[in-house]
């Protein structure tokens, strides 16, 4: 009876199999995509990388797809999971590469992916966008790898983001000088807390409470009792998406009340303010994007519209503009060759929904770095060249 | 010394011509294939060096992630400093070292406790090395940046699974090996004819401790950004029972035999559901339980066996 069972389970799978096969076609362009469905990072995957892939497959497709030289051609999409693993995603893009022969490859997902894939993707040439990696490493990475090209903007700029946004809080008397200061126990909280810390005493503040606490911690009850204790008019707090969920909950829960509270990773998430509702209000977080500039006022509808769900409010339209340029590109080297579309990135200038792109040295340096909560919208407060939906406001007592 | 039999001077022979095959396999493609083939060879020698504690005394241990991501680190730590071959020892030493420690401590314990332990342990160091990073190191992110290529890493993993294979064939000769056999079959009765099983059991936990983190040093350079979920991923840890008691434990290739076909499967599977993966892959695994429970040795031996039956009686019922 088992057996049966398994025999048709598996017919029915073959069946599906060979119906999904896609047509071969000449006039398509083949793109290739491997990000997480599975293990830790699915969930980000989810809300930021594969959305804006369909959202961005379907917009060309139906404007008729891309010109080509004379040749108007359809994109086709093959996607892998990698399982957040980097084994699976450095085999998924050489499956691409040498299996499926695909003619583009979408970034991977997260900063780790996309460096663990770098030197397979620069190997076989193709253009490697990257719109979810923020490190300081970009230059040197752009260096080694003259094929990849790093948008998100690097630890750094998202550092004085934050210093920026609280300078501004008070000077305009909405917050002191005192600030605590968390961050997760990890290369990007020890990155972000290493740039903030000298920055934060340049512009006279003063650092009245300090602590880390390793990545994965569910209790983080001590850390905002202790930041607490210490009575800061500003909470500075290089997150996760889990921490950043828990530290707010446990600021909300123990009154933690400061005029500044900001916290990483996740707080741009739709499901922070579903979370938080009123509360979010006023909450500073990571990102943040223009949402008085009707480009993006235009894309948060349509990616409503097509996929059902409201985009993260950091890197989600930093995924879509990397397509943008992609696309962009292939029109402007009017052809598929990889090598003309790298030089056509390096060269060219591109309008997309975060801005004028253009990325001489590999990197795009002109990001938003800080956004804050205003009624379901996360807006941006603080950037580097571009420009901002509103100066930061003092953080309301919580509800 | 040796005094083979000409069985195990056969065995030994077909491993070697084996391993000198599968040496030839980056000069015939470095895409794809090469790949899949670098995945099966990694879990080939971290099944076969688990397989070589927890096949005889029938300790599960979910540790491989812990000894794996101890390796890896140890290469993320010293590469600008230390010449690479030096940081392959040192990984061994470390991986012995946590696992004498960690054996002395808990290889009293044993059977669901053990298990719980290991799965711990992973979580543990994960830890103390982040603590340590962050109080001891200026450095931010781990790099690894080397000129190795995938050849030179599947040309690494092919000969540690070489010296797993001939470290085990080589045990299973020696007292050590037989002590195992006998712990492995009762404890009671081993610690009574004289057999010191903590020593015993400490040892080899330590041998196969040191082959993981040699795995994980040499896997090193393919991360080139080295950070804990990935280097202690405890999908490592399953992923090794798991195809281990597929091919089944009993024999030395057993473990090989499990690693290429779930590689394999695990393949296909996330290449033709790509967005499936998770549910195609448990009923999988409901098949493989339901339909090989012995394992894929068990099932080649019960092949075997039904082979030579079918062939006995045609040679008996020859036509008069």
């Amino acid at each position: 009876m088992l057996r049966r069972t398994f025999i048709a389970l598996a017919a029915s799978a073959a069946a599906i199999m060979a119906a999904g096969a896609p047509a071969f076609a000449q006039d398509v362009i083949r793109l290739g995509a491997s990000a997480p469905k599975s293990g830790p990072l699915a969930g980000g995957a989810a809300v930021t990388h594969w959305p804006n892939i369909q959202l961005w497959m379907k917009e060309v497709n139906d404007a008729g797809g891309l010109k080509v030289g004379d040749k108007q051609m359809k994109l086709e999409l093959i996607e892998y999971d990698d399982k957040t693993n980097g084994e699976e995603a450095i085999k998924n893009i050489q499956r691409l590469a040498t299996v499926d022969k695909v003619d583009f490859i979408v970034t991977p997902y997260s900063t780790g992916l996309n460096i663990a894939t770098a030197p397979i993707i620069a190997r076989y040439g193709y253009p490697h966008i990257t719109t979810s990696a923020a490190t300081d490493g970009v230059t040197e990475f752009a260096k080694r790898w003259p094929n990849s090209f790093w948008m998100l903007g690097t630890s750094s700029q998202l550092a004085n983001g934050v210093v920026q946004a609280l300078t501004k809080l008070k000077d305009a008397g909405a917050i002191g000088n005192k600030v605590a200061l968390v961050n997760v126990a990890d290369a990007f909280g020890l990155e972000l807390v290493g740039a903030a810390k000298p920055a934060i005493t340049a512009a006279g503040f003063e650092i009245v409470y300090e602590s880390s606490y390793p990545l994965g911690t569910q209790d983080l009850a001590p850390v905002i009792s202790g930041a607490k204790a210490a009575a800061p008019d500003a909470f500075v707090a290089f997150s996760y998406p889990g921490d950043t969920f828990a530290l707010t909950e446990q600021a909300q829960v123990q009154g933690l009340e400061v005029g500044a509270f900001y916290t990483g990773v996740g707080t741009a998430f739709p499901a922070f303010a579903g979370r938080f509702k009123e509360a979010a209000n006023g909450i500073l977080g990571i990102g943040g994007v223009n949402s008085e500039d009707e480009a993006v006022k235009a894309y948060l509808a349509k990616h409503q519209e097509v996929t059902g769900a409201t985009p993260d409010y950091w890197a989600s339209a930093t995924t879509y503009a990397g397509l943008q340029v992609l696309g962009q590109a292939i029109e402007k080297a009017g052809s598929l060759d990889k090598a003309a579309v790298v030089e056509a990135i390096r060269t060219g200038t591109f309008d997309t929904i975060i801005g004028q792109i253009s990325m001489p040295e590999n990197v795009n340096r002109n990001v938003w770095t800080v956004g804050q909560w205003d009624n379901g919208i996360f807006k941006a407060v603080a950037a580097d060249g571009l420009p901002v939906a509103g100066d930061p406001v003092k953080k309301p007592a919580w509800q | 010394m040796m005094g083979l039999t000409s069985q195990e001077t056969k065995g030994l022979g077909l491993g070697a011509l084996l391993i000198a095959i599968a040496a030839l396999l980056p000069l015939f493609d470095d895409g794809f294939y090469l790949s899949i083939s670098v995945n099966i060879v990694l879990y080939a020698a971290l099944c076969t060096s688990w397989a070589l504690f927890s096949g005889p005394t029938h300790y599960v241990s979910l540790a491989t992630a812990a000894f794996y991501g101890l390796g890896t680190y140890s290469v993320g730590l010293g590469i600008e400093v230390l010449p690479y071959p030096l940081l392959l020892a040192i990984a061994a030493g470390v991986g012995a070292i946590m696992a004498g420690l960690v054996g002395a401590a808990t290889l009293r314990i044993s059977g669901v406790y053990f298990v719980i332990f290991t799965f711990g342990l992973a979580e543990l160091v994960r830890q103390l090395v982040t603590w340590t990073q962050t109080k001891f190191s200026t450095a931010m992110g781990l790099y690894v940046f080397t000129e190795m290529t995938e050849s030179h890493i599947y040309w690494m993993l092919l000969a540690l699974t070489g010296v797993v294979f001939l470290t085990s064939f080589l045990i299973a000769r020696s007292r050590l090996g037989f002590a195992m056999t006998v712990i492995g079959n009762d404890e009671t009765v081993a610690r009574h004819v004289g057999i010191d099983t903590a020593r015993s059991k400490i040892i080899l936990f330590m041998i196969s401790g040191a082959f993981i983190a040699i795995a994980g040093a040499i896997t090193a350079p393919r991360y080139i950004y080295i950070e804990p979920p990935s280097a202690f991923n405890p999908m490592i840890s399953f992923l090794v029972v798991i195809m281990a008691l597929l091919g089944g434990t009993k024999r030395l290739w057993g473990p090989l035999v499990g690693v290429i076909p779930f590689t394999i499967v695990m393949d296909f599977i996330s290449s033709n559901f790509p967005n499936h993966t998770m549910i195609v892959v448990g009923l999988a695994f409901l098949a493989i339980v339901y339909l090989i429970p012995h394992g894929v040795t068990g099932l080649l031996e019960d092949m075997q066996a039904r082979w030579k039956k079918r062939a006995a009686p045609v040679v008996e019922e020859k036509p008069a």
